[in-house]
């Protein structure tokens, strides 16, 4: 079997790996590779042509493929290898990488650290257990948007979207652009889970009807989809019998969430959260497996790729240290950074503290929908950080910086919560 | 005209296994199937399990047919290169109802005389079974219940059957049997008409239609519904053995059974219907399963499922197994009432359906050139490195992983769509090499398979289908 030795390998060439990879080479370790099983780099956002990446980064509405394309072209000038159409089978915990492509058969690929950019995957119409026959046309928007946007298939006529999810709402414009009628995007959440900016482009302009706290609750048809029939559900979420209503469709399109995609990272015991089913890591993206470390939507699913970026680049500019053995920190204490009040999840979950130490930024999701919020980071019942937002929403992320001084001098865990404005601690 | 010495009608479990069992002689066999894929309709949604018949009524033609298909699956599966496993079961008691009832069970069992049916206290189904209920009073141990791919079992029998001569016809429905003085002459299809002596109806839920054809129907089908979860291979409780529940009076119970891909199966429900077509899953029904089989394995949650489905039980009324050659139209063979244990039997079935048609004066003459062999579809994720290597050297599609979920490569599926029998859509596909099955469920490899399936079979892609025509997955190129 061909084997082969780098310092630092990246999983996946998506935004994620893209980044990882650039930051590691520019942190001065020599060879980087990375690797990624589709044709081409770029990952899912080969197949978002829609403008709406980089505006945080570069201040400019890229499409997907052109923000893709500024990391590509840097990869080509760094001489960081890529390895494509090539597939990981296997990890081990002594970083040892096997892979297979038609090209190099099976290969064996041993690490100095390892950087995870899996990305993630969509859940599926059995995952979430919708009840009906089991027809062609039922499928979920990241696939259709494959099928559309890179092999220039149309998959129906009518069509019914499940979910306001980003990607759901993207292919409604998208299909209504192409001529199909979007017949309706329903959600059961009370409001849209996808960017606001998102509802307004993609569905408020083109008028497409948006039915809040309902669900579907029956797929029809035999060999093909010829409706669905959906249902206003309670504050339980469960659907009002009397309140159903027959939609016919040939086509239910699924935007209800996305898992990220840690087969691999399970197989050598990587700690997963149960919350955002990515990998536990701390401030420098490195899991509960030292030298592996992980970012993108392989860790939690990301709405800006910009963030994903911005993540990126401090997993792979750690793996390129631990890589050349810059040494460990010694005496080091381990934060965790837990969450409190109408927090769902933060990243990262744990600060390995340094000294000195660097700043960092926590990002994260509430759970509820809130205006006049306050954001508190407390040790115990002392407030450390108190911000203002004037909106939150569980589709868009959050972050907060925190100081590294501060970081030096605490003592236990850390807690962030988000509570109403007004209300005083 | 196409002739044949025998038309069978149905390439389920049941004319499947026919088929091949009458391979082994010379004669002119026809298997025809109104479905675009072998596979029948109830024997690719069932719970996959090879029975012993421990629990069939006794003296009954079900028993007897259960009884001894059970012993001939070792060899049988090795003959045609498919995955088995005698796993064994546990007949787990969590009531006292329960428990009084393993006695009978076990006489039953006896009766049925199957003699290696054994008593296991909670201690010894715990130690076996650690996540079962804390509540389990006792079981009984059944060693030989077993555990198969049904798709892969009708599969390669229908290839092993075409290999050693067998006709097969598919999308091919039978519309009408013609009649000459009490001897079946024809039988009529959407496709054309097969001049033949004699037939054998295996049709599963629609053989009271075909009996009705020949005007030889004193009985009635109807659906048995069961719905299932399929649940992803990683969950964190792990099940040995097949798990079944204690029959009451009020209930069958549900099971959970471990799957020979690895993956946990639970179900089914039991349902009476009327409508042939119904195969919805209802979130009622799915519920009954998740809250039957928590009594057994209390750590079961649905969101660990990757699947449901559903699938219709034939059943008969007058209930029961029934095999019959009439007298009033000569050589017409009816197979009915294969309700729900027909998968195991159908291998016994076969060999008792020959005997009959020997009975009717068909001649026998043994093939000398019988291949039993089968060699089934290298499976690239079960192999070792080395044999990987290997075998991408000879083929370099074996490099080429199209789905993620299973690690299914582009010549796994090439093969699936050129071997006889092949497969001509995505369920063919799925069922034959499992792209498509994983806990994706095809999210990220069916936009790819279709792109294989047009090339290979040289059609368009919107004309690609799930599985019968009228499921095509795309309407055509965008504008
Ligand atoms: C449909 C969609 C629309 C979006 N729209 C916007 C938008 O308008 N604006 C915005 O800012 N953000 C948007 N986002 C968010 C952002 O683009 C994503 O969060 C980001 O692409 C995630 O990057 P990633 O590298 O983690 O994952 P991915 O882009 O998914 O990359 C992961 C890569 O890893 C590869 N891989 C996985 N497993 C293996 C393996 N075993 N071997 C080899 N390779 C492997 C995959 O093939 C893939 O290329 C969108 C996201 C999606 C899904
Ligand atoms: C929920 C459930 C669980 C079960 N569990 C088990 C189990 O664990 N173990 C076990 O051994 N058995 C089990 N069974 C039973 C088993 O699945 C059936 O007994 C068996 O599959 C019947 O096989 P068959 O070939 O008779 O019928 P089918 O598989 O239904 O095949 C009949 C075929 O006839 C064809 N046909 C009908 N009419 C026509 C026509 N006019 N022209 C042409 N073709 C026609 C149909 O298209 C179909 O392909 C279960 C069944 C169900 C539903």
């Amino acid at each position: 079997m061909l084997g082969l030795q780098y310092d630092v390998v990246v999983i996946g060439g998506g935004p994620a790996g893209l980044a990882a990879a650039i930051s590691a080479k520019t942190e001065g370790v020599n060879h980087v590779l990375v690797i990624e099983r589709d044709r081409a780099l770029g990952g899912i956002l080969q197949q978002c042509i829609h403008p709406g990446f980089g505006l945080k980064l570069f201040g400019e509405e890229l499409t997907g493929p052109e923000y893709a394309n500024r990391f590509i072209r840097q990869i080509k000038q760094l001489g960081i290898e890529a390895l494509l159409d090539t597939m990981v089978l296997s990890i081990s915990k002594d970083k040892k990488i096997i892979c297979v492509s038609q090209e190099k058969g099976l290969h064996k690929i041993s690490a100095g650290a390892i950087v995870l950019a899996m990305g993630c995957r969509e859940r599926t119409r059995d995952a979430i257990g919708i009840p009906g026959t089991r027809p062609a046309g039922i499928y979920t928007a990241g696939m259709v948007q494959r099928l559309i946007n890179i092999q220039g298939y149309m998959v129906g006529k009518k069509v019914v979207i499940m979910g306001s999810g980003d990607i759901g709402m993207i292919m409604a414009r998208r299909l209504t652009l192409e001529g199909v009628e979007v017949k309706a995007v329903v959600e059961i959440l009370p409001y849209v889970s996808g960017l606001t900016r998102n509802k307004v482009q993609c569905l408020d302009d083109f008028d497409i009807p948006l039915c809040l706290s309902h669900t579907v609750i029956n797929i029809k048809g035999q060999r093909r989809v010829d409706g669905v029939t959906i249902a206003k559900v309670g504050k339980d979420m469960f659907p009002i019998a009397g309140t159903e209503q027959d939609i016919a469709c040939d086509t239910l399109l699924l935007s209800v969430g996305l898992i990220p995609e840690n087969e691999l990272s399970k197989t050598i015991d990587i700690e997963i959260n149960d919350v955002t089913q990515g990998p536990v890591v701390n401030q420098k993206m490195e899991t509960s497996l030292e030298g592996i470390f992980a970012c993108g939507n392989v860790v939690h699913v990301n709405d800006l790729v910009d963030n994903v970026t911005i993540e990126s680049q401090i997993a792979g500019k750690f793996a390129a240290w631990y890589a050349m053995k810059h040494a460990n920190q010694s005496g080091k204490k381990l934060l965790n950074v837990c969450f409190g009040e109408n927090v769902r999840y933060v990243v990262p979950h744990k600060i390995a503290v340094e000294n000195p130490q660097e700043d960092v930024t926590l990002y994260f999701r509430v759970k509820e929908p809130a205006e006049n919020a306050r954001i508190y980071i407390q040790s115990g019942h002392e407030i450390l950080k108190k911000e203002k937002r004037i909106k939150v929403r569980p589709g868009e992320m959050e972050s907060i910086h925190i100081d590294g001084k501060m970081l030096e001098s605490l003592n236990g865990d850390m807690t962030i919560s988000v509570r109403k404005g007004g209300e005083s601690q | 005209m196409l002739q044949a010495d025998v038309v069978i009608i149905g390439a389920g479990a049941v004319g499947t296994a026919i088929a091949r069992e009458l391979s082994k002689y010379v004669l002119k066999v026809i298997l025809v199937d109104k479905n675009e894929d072998v596979g029948g309709d109830a024997s690719k949604s069932n719970s996959a399990i090879i029975h012993t018949g421990f629990d069939a009524s006794p003296d009954t033609l079900e028993s007897q047919l259960v009884v001894s298909a059970n012993p001939m699956y070792d060899q049988i599966t090795k003959e045609l290169d498919i995955p088995f496993k005698r796993i064994g079961a546990i007949l787990t008691a969590v009531t006292q109802e329960e428990f009084s009832l393993l006695n009978k069970i076990k006489e039953k069992a006896y009766k049925n005389r199957v003699y290696d049916v054994d008593y296991l206290s909670p201690q010894a189904i715990k130690a076996l079974e650690p996540e079962v209920t804390d509540k389990v009073l006792g079981g009984l141990y059944i060693p030989r219940e077993s555990i198969i791919d049904p798709f892969l079992l009708v599969i390669a029998q229908a290839e092993n059957a075409v290999e050693n001569g067998v006709k097969i016809l598919l999308s091919t429905m039978v519309t009408d049997i013609t009649v000459k003085n009490g001897q079946v002459q024809f039988v009529k299809t959407n496709q054309g008409t097969i001049q033949t002596k004699f037939v054998i109806n295996a049709a599963g839920l629609f053989c009271d239609k075909i009996a009705e054809i020949v005007g030889l129907c004193n009985f009635k089908e109807h659906p048995r519904k069961g719905q299932f979860y399929v649940l992803d291979k990683n969950v964190p409780y792990k099940v040995n053995r097949i798990i079944l529940p204690v029959p009451t009076k009020l209930t069958k119970g549900k099971l959970a059974c471990p799957t020979i891909h690895g993956n946990l199966l639970i179900g089914p429900t039991a349902e009476e219907l009327e409508d042939r077509f119904d195969k919805a899953v209802t979130a009622q029904g799915l519920q009954e399963v998740i809250e039957g089989v928590r009594k057994l394995v209390p750590k079961i949650s649905k969101e660990d499922a990757i699947k449901q489905y559903c699938g219709l039980r034939p059943v008969r009324t007058p209930e029961g197994y029934h095999i019959e050659a009439y007298k009033e139209v000569k050589g017409f063979i009816g197979i009915s009432g294969i309700r729900s244990t027909g998968v195991t039997s159908s291998v016994a079935v076969a060999r008792y359906v020959t005997n009959v048609l020997n009975n009717e004066g068909l001649d026998l003459i043994p093939k000398p050139d019988f291949n039993p062999y089968r060699i089934g579809i290298k499976k690239f994720s079960e192999l070792s490195d080395k044999e990987k290597e290997q075998l991408i050297k000879e083929n370099p599609k074996y490099g080429h992983v199209i789905c993620r979920c299973e690690t299914v490569t582009e010549a796994e599926i090439v093969e699936a769509i050129r071997r006889p029998v092949g497969a001509k859509s995505m369920d063919g596909i799925k069922r034959r090499v499992r792209a498509g099955m994983g806990r994706c469920q095809g999210g990220f490899c069916s936009s790819r398979v279709l792109d294989i399936l047009s090339r290979e079979l040289n059609i368009p892609a919107e004309k690609v289908t799930k599985n019968e025509a009228g499921s095509e997955l795309v309407i055509g190129k965008i504008r």
